[in-house]
């Protein structure tokens, strides 16, 4: 069942909670996941978005999560100007995203000249899933620190993973495996944590022998 | 504590003796793990929001984002002396179509039970706050609300998309006239009571916002949804009953809003939304922006 603080709330920026307040959660998992505001950012909208992101603010609401402004600032009215003093630019295009929920939106960042793709649809009430990170597919709501690892896919590898994100007391709340490819042994792992990695954990799994990147989320809450 | 209905809650309530806030409290710390502490801090910020947001714009024009509406809270604003239905509600209504056009202007709002039905609660909380009822009566009201709108929400919905707008103006109204009667000192049955006639008042009502946004008719249905939430909760007060128990009231939402097409589930397209002036301004605004 829903917490009552969630039907009392949450205080939010109008107008609508799944045309801001879940437009800004999920462009605020793509800030976190690239660690901060990008140089440029072009956002693909899909559906419903296409048609009503400006009646309903999602595109200021976008910019804003990018901005790492939180989801109650009265500053997210004026994200575009925001983004400018801070250097980020933006576009927006329609796009058709094939069998998705309608509010969904591709942000494809670019920063220091190295790029990233999320999709993110906003399912209701300001509840999101991240369904693909860099054309990895996954479920994610955002809740939770995230970990996206690229592993080689030999035996044992994720037994390593696992025991070096345990070893630093963090708990494990959900994994995903992907196989990318059997023939380049490549795998890929969606990790969502209980609390926060500290900066060494994070080293020593981008140390690892089976690790290829490691991508990290904080929370979006 | 395995509740699961709205009864349940009154039933403890009387039984012990314990205040239907502290049951709602017990009921969330078991669910959530949230302490009791934590949820009354919580949700005095919410109302803290909705105060601020109240005094800092009071009087004032909006800019909203389609421009259908801004001035009205104003307007009424400065009508209050002239009011004939009394200070009051008339204040319930004002603060109601202010919170709303502020939601509809990219300001800061609580969702309480939706962005579009935001207006409401604070219509509600802030006129009693305004004549004299004090906070932590307010606060224990609306954890009262939370409690009316979690079990709508897990019985039928909360969402105008899904079960149109009885389900937002609808639910938001309900636990608003449940928060004015616990708020005001009245009993766990009565709470019901002006949830259940307020839900009933409402049922059926359509999601029809021109051109798929929140501002007409959203922003002055929550005047409605504010005076009627007053209202009922004196009728509950006054010892009137619903012949309808609120749980059955909400089962009965439920299926009404699977029964209605979808032309009138925030789709745009069909009540108001179909109309020719609607289609008019729908058809200018989208020429503007067209991605
Ligand atoms: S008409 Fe629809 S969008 Fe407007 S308040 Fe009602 S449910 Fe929300």
């Amino acid at each position: 069942m829903p917490s009552i603080l969630e039907i009392i709330g949450p205080s939010m920026i109008g107008p609508s909670s799944s045309h801001t307040l879940g437009a800004m959660r999920i462009s605020k998992f793509a800030y976190n996941l690239d660690g901060g505001t990008p140089q440029d950012v072009i956002f693909y909208l899909h559906g419903s978005f296409q048609e009503t992101y400006i009646g309903h603010g999602t595109w200021l609401a976008l910019i804003a999560g990018l901005c790492g402004i939180t989801t109650d600032d009265s500053r997210v009215a004026h994200a575009d100007k925001i983004a400018k003093t801070l250097g980020m630019k933006y576009e927006f295009k329609p796009v058709d995203l094939g069998e998705v929920h309608p509010n969904t939106v591709k942000i494809f960042t670019t920063k220091n000249g190295e790029h990233h793709e999320i999709i993110g649809s906003s399912v209701g009430g300001g509840r999101i899933k991240i369904i693909s990170i860099d054309s990895l597919r996954c479920q994610l709501d955002g809740e939770y620190p995230t970990l996206v690892v690229e592993n080689s896919d030999v035996p044992g590898a994720l037994e390593i993973i696992i025991k070096t994100i345990s070893f630093s007391d963090v708990n494990i709340a959900r994994l995903e495996l992907n196989r990318e490819s059997r023939y380049l042994k490549r795998a890929n792992a969606v990790i969502e944590l209980d609390s926060e990695p500290s900066d060494s954990v994070l080293n020593a799994l981008r140390h690892l022998e089976v690790v290829k990147s490691l991508m990290y989320a904080k929370a979006i809450f | 504590m395995n509740v699961n209905r709205f009864s349940e809650l009154v039933d403890i309530s009387e039984k012990t003796g314990e205040p239907l806030d502290r049951v709602v409290l017990h009921w969330e710390m078991l669910d959530s793990g949230k302490s009791p502490k934590e949820i009354m801090e919580k949700t005095s910020e919410l109302l803290h929001v909705m105060e601020e947001e109240y005094e800092s714009h009071k009087g004032k024009t909006f800019k909203t984002l389609v421009g259908l509406t801004g001035s009205n809270s104003k307007k009424m604003y400065e009508y209050l002396p002239h009011a004939f239905i009394g200070e009051k509600v008339f204040t319930a209504a004002t603060i109601a179509v202010l919170m709303a056009e502020n939601n509809a202007s990219m300001g800061r709002t609580v969702a309480c039970p939706t962005g579009g039905s935001s207006g409401v609660m604070p219509g509600v909380l802030l006129t009693l706050e305004k004549s004299g009822i004090e906070r932590d009566k307010l606060v224990s009201g609306l954890i009262v609300a939370g409690a009316i709108g979690k079990i709508i929400s897990v019985h039928a919905s909360l969402s105008g998309a899904q079960s149109g707008c009885q389900a937002e103006i609808g639910s938001g109204t309900a636990m608003a006239a449940g928060a004015a009667v616990h708020a005001t000192g009245g009993t766990p049955r009565q709470v019901s009571n002006a949830a259940a006639l307020s839900l009933k008042s409402l049922m059926g009502l359509v999601c029809d916002p021109v051109g798929g946004f929140v501002e007409v008719p959203c922003v002055k249905r929550n005047a409605s949804g504010a005076v009627l939430a007053l209202m009922f909760s004196d009728v509950a007060k006054a010892g009137v009953e619903s012949v309808i128990p609120f749980d059955e009231v909400v089962d009965a939402m439920a299926k009404v809003g699977i029964a209605m097409p979808e032309s009138l589930r925030e789709t745009g397209k069909g009540g108001i939304a179909d109309t020719p002036t609607a289609q008019k301004i729908a058809k200018e605004f989208s020429k503007k922006f067209k991605l």
